[in-house]
């Protein structure tokens, strides 16, 4: 690990003001950032301590939502008694990720800005657009049995590794930052990520200092939540192809649909062309075939991860299956 | 008091600058738990912990659970149904069994748990999938979950 100045700011304000500086990072659980930087793939020659800052409660909204502190530990917040009753999504997709120890030390807006797995950007020897701009991608031609099939690009075909990001896509979640100037913003999770490109190191809209400080849900949604995560291990693996599924029925159709995906691209996906198909239609297996042909039809395969095409599509059946029965048994 | 460089966690600050020896560095990357240690009466990696972000906080490691002639209700049962066999995953496995127990008492689902909201029993299926974060090489496993069960008073 290369040395690096560590500074403990006394308020959020000040943390953004110091994480401003070039070559800052932020480390709240540091989990995923102490090991890329033990590898050399993370750098930074100033670390910002934020986890002692006053981030780390779950408040009601008024608007009848929640407010996750950035600082709230994944396992506090699989656990928690309003998340578990009204976003089960969430703390199903919590609890299907990483480990006990790692949840414990995990943290709300560190999940949110977790690196990719893939293993040509850990593997320093190799090249790839993403750790380094412009020295190729590795992955494209090489073994990429993880990677993405939608909305990758020809510079990176790496996939976002969260499983709690793909279930607040689906609950459309917004991201509370503030900025070194000291202003604040909320950028819904839909707009928060940015797809490679030809940039794949820019992987947020965040501004250099901006630290996030809370995450907010909307009001519960109701229906019935799915959280289907396919992987190599039935514990403490990456997902493959990941489900977040949200459906609600009335008199006999389907009167809301939120789904997003996990393991398929390079942010947590979500096609509304899939949940406007379903809404209004009687649940059928008919149904939910054209709906995964749908979520596919764009998907490209890049040899080893081709299998994830048809992955992708019979997983999204069977979730909707799931989701649409247990709904009417309900 | 301990003054180090920053780099150091609190696995290689507790092995090389305090000499407690019995927490393991096994990968050193998060993936095998053998350096699980409890914070404040939380199991974590402490590979993955920076020594200086903890400086206030209580860190119990194997030594502080028990000791020879007074083992902790898991060490026994460790030793008891041969929970192990080179031993080396096994401070690891008692630390994060111990906190384990603490987030079923306290009523935490997991990936396996049918229902989200009921309070959890300590089945087999229960503890494999809770301890998925401390690998055994030796796969000592069903005998882990033997000592675990009998501890957390679950049946299979």
């Amino acid at each position: 690990m290369r040395p690096f100045d560590y500074r403990r700011p006394a308020s959020a304000a000040e943390a953004a003001a110091d994480g401003a500086e070039t070559g800052t990072a932020f480390i709240a659980g540091g989990t995923n950032l102490l090991d890329l930087m033990k590898l050399e793939v993370m750098a930074p020659a100033r670390l910002v301590d934020i986890s002692r800052l006053d981030m780390g409660e779950i408040e009601q909204t008024e608007d009848g939502g929640l407010r996750i502190g950035a600082l709230v530990p994944n396992s506090d917040l699989a656990a928690d008694p309003r998340i578990r009753r009204d976003y089960a999504v969430l703390s199903r997709a919590l609890l299907a990720g990483a480990s006990g120890q790692l949840r414990n030390k995990a943290t709300t807006g560190g999940n949110l800005l977790q690196r990719t797995r893939c293993y040509y950007f850990y593997d320093t020897a190799m090249p790839c657009n993403k750790r380094q701009p412009g020295s190729g991608c590795a992955a494209i031609g090489g073994f990429n049995r993880i990677h993405a099939v939608l909305g990758a690009s020809d510079h990176c075909i790496a996939t976002h590794p969260s499983d709690m990001a793909v279930a607040m896509r689906a609950l459309d979640a917004r991201i509370e930052t503030l900025a070194p100037d000291g202003s604040s913003r909320e950028i819904p999770i839909a707009d928060f990520y940015r797809l490679p490109g030809q940039t794949p190191h820019l992987e947020t809209m965040l501004t250099p200092g901006e630290l996030i400080r809370a995450v907010r849900l909307p009001p519960p949604r109701g229906g019935r939540h799915v959280y289907r995560k396919v992987r190599d291990r039935a514990s403490y693996a990456f997902a493959l192809v990941s489900v977040a599924a949200m459906i609600r029925i009335e008199d006999g159709v389907i009167a809301d649909a939120a789904l997003a995906f996990g393991g398929l691209a390079p942010l947590p996906w979500r096609d509304t062309r899939i949940e406007a198909m379903l809404i209004g239609e009687a649940p059928a297996r008919e149904l939910f075939a054209l709906a995964s042909e749908l979520l596919v039809d764009a998907a490209q395969g890049r040899g080893s991860n081709d299998f994830k095409i048809p992955l992708a599509r019979r997983t999204l059946a069977a979730v909707l299956g799931e989701a649409c029965e247990l709904e009417i048994a309900a | 008091m301990l003054d180090i460089d920053p780099r150091t966690s609190i696995l290689d600050a507790l092995r090389n600058h305090i000499g407690l020896t019995g927490t393991k560095k096994g990968c050193d990357h998060g993936q095998c738990g053998a350096c699980t240690v409890l914070v404040n009466g939380r199991r974590i990696n402490s590979c993955l912990t920076l020594a200086v972000m903890h400086d206030e906080d209580a860190i119990t490691t194997i030594e502080g659970l028990g000791e020879p002639d007074h083992l902790s209700p898991l060490q026994a049962a460790f030793v008891r149904h041969d929970g192990f066999q080179c031993g080396y995953c096994t401070s690891g496995q008692i630390c994060s069994a111990t906190a384990m127990l603490d987030e079923l008492q306290q009523g935490w689902p997991s990936h396996v748990s049918a229902d989200l909201e009921a309070a959890p029993d300590p089945t087999d299926a229960e503890i494999s999938e809770r301890m998925s974060g401390n690998l055994c090489r030796c796969a000592a496993y069903p005998n882990i979950v033997d000592a675990i069960r009998e501890v957390a008073g679950g049946g299979k």
